[in-house]
């Protein structure tokens, strides 16, 4: 029954968040929209040369990512903070821990898998070709639930803290320069004619680090801002 | 035995720590200068003239112990806050960000002669190095755990915080160097080789230790200077800090 309850619980708070996105679409779409204009600014920048663009898509489009990502986190818990949910899924019996790993994945199907599947497109007006791309997305799947994990320790820390947006992004930004640096590197590194999987391999074992690691360190932070 | 582990613990209440910080910390400052005055006669007037950096290389006796310790004073800062996470004891939260200005102050001194070094040495101010940009990275970890205890007002909900912030950050610490380590190999961008290679003389072995040891006991002094402030403010209301502010 406890087995059993577990899985249901954690899709429970998946399908709960995602119902609550969808009806306000909006947010979902800022998220992704301003990827697109970030991305879409670079070029007005550094000027239309096909080659230098094509050298420096990854790290834009990564960056651009990155960005996005972040502007999405101070919601992952602002609202059940705000209405007081979240402290009914503190006092609950199930786990802590596992309503946030529900909610880290639910802001990853969110924030995370649209930028996944809108880069490529972003990748074409870079003049990347095939492969690239599609070591592009293969990245970025690795990359963006890293995001949302370590994030999510940032939004627990700076619930319903003064100037909360500004400082989340302070403390988050540093803690993803690793991902940044192997998710970039790895189109670069097939760019250069170099494998890209020794990137991808530790894209894959920075994702587990994470994964094992996050809702456990989330959870401490959340017991603490709802003190 | 049970005795002396009874007076250990004496020591974690921030009402004896305080009198005990006051005793101690004179001490640890006058052992800095004392060993800051004899790092730096060798630095300046024992060291011999490097060969091929001329008189320019006599940074390194701030710059090398400066970055020690701004990396051994986030060790130790995410060391008391664990503790202070653990086991609920205050003072290990004042003592975490007591450390922090001073660690940030170390980094920020390094990443400083740095540049002043690297600019006679290498012709650039800033090199995108594996050691810089992580010795930089390090310095955003600072200041974040910074901004986030400045932001909170509660100070118990601050400490606790900034613990959580800490211990992320020192798992993240090595994998942030490694990164940008291999980042920095895969690039090969900068001509510039950091390792040097001639061995060192002597003298300016011990011209850096004899640093060290002075920003040792620095960091010691201020770190106690600071946490009695942060004690009275904090225990402001009791008899006894009230009686010590007259």
């Amino acid at each position: 029954m406890k087995q059993v309850g577990i899985i249901s619980v954690l899709g429970a708070v998946v399908r709960r968040d995602l119902t609550i996105a969808l009806r306000q679409k909006s947010e979902v779409l800022t998220t992704l929209f301003f990827f697109v204009i970030v991305a879409s600014l670079f070029p007005l920048g550094i000027g239309p040369e096909t080659a230098l663009l094509r050298r420096i898509a990854p790290g834009i489009l990564w960056v651009g990512a990155l960005l996005a990502a972040m502007l999405s986190l101070q919601r992952m818990f602002a609202a059940d903070y705000q209405d007081g949910s979240l402290e009914q899924m503190v006092l609950s019996p199930v786990p802590l821990g596992v309503l946030v790993s529900g909610k880290i994945l639910a802001h990853w199907l969110l924030a995370g898998l649209p930028l996944v599947l809108i880069a490529p497109l972003l990748g074409l007006q870079f003049d990347l070709d095939g492969r690239s791309l599609a070591i592009l997305v293969a990245s970025l799947l690795l990359g963006t639930p890293v995001m949302s994990l370590v994030g999510a320790i940032g939004a627990a820390l700076t619930l319903g803290v003064r100037g909360g947006g500004v400082l989340l992004s302070l403390l988050i930004l540093p803690l993803y320069i690793p991902v940044l640096i192997f998710g970039a590197g790895a189109v670069e590194a097939d760019a250069a004619g170099m494998s890209a999987s020794g990137h991808l391999t530790l894209l894959a074992a920075l994702l587990s680090l994470a994964a094992f690691f996050a809702p456990w360190a989330t959870t401490a932070a959340l017991r603490i801002s709802l003190e | 035995m049970k005795n002396s582990q009874m007076n250990w613990y004496k020591y974690a209440s921030p009402q004896n720590f305080y009198p005990l910080a006051g005793r101690l910390w004179p001490w640890f400052a006058a052992a800095g200068a004392a060993f800051a005055l004899a790092g730096l006669w060798i630095g300046f007037f024992v060291a011999p003239t490097d060969a091929q950096q001329g008189e320019g290389y006599r940074i390194i006796f701030v710059h090398v112990p400066a970055s020690w310790m701004s990396m051994f004073i986030y060790v130790v800062m995410a060391f008391w806050a664990g503790l202070g996470l653990a086991f609920n004891t205050r003072l290990s939260g004042m003592m975490a960000s007591a450390l922090a200005p001073t660690g940030a102050l170390f980094t920020f001194i390094a990443l400083w002669t740095g540049a002043l070094w690297g600019k006679p040495m290498w012709g650039a101010w800033w090199v995108w190095d594996a050691r810089l940009t992580s010795e930089l990275i390090l310095l955003f970890l600072y200041l974040g755990f910074l901004a986030l205890q400045a932001a909170i007002d509660d100070p118990r909900r601050a400490d606790r915080a900034g613990a959580v912030l800490a211990l992320v950050g020192v798992v993240n610490v090595p994998i942030i160097y490694f990164s940008v380590k291999w980042w920095n190999t895969l690039h090969q961008g900068a001509s510039v080789s950091l390792t040097k290679a001639p061995a060192m003389a002597h003298t300016m072995l011990w011209g850096m230790l004899l640093m060290a040891l002075a920003f040792w006991m620095y960091s010691i002094a201020t770190a106690l200077a600071r946490v009695r402030c942060i004690i009275l403010e904090r225990e402001g209301h009791n008899e006894w800090a009230k009686h010590e502010l007259e």
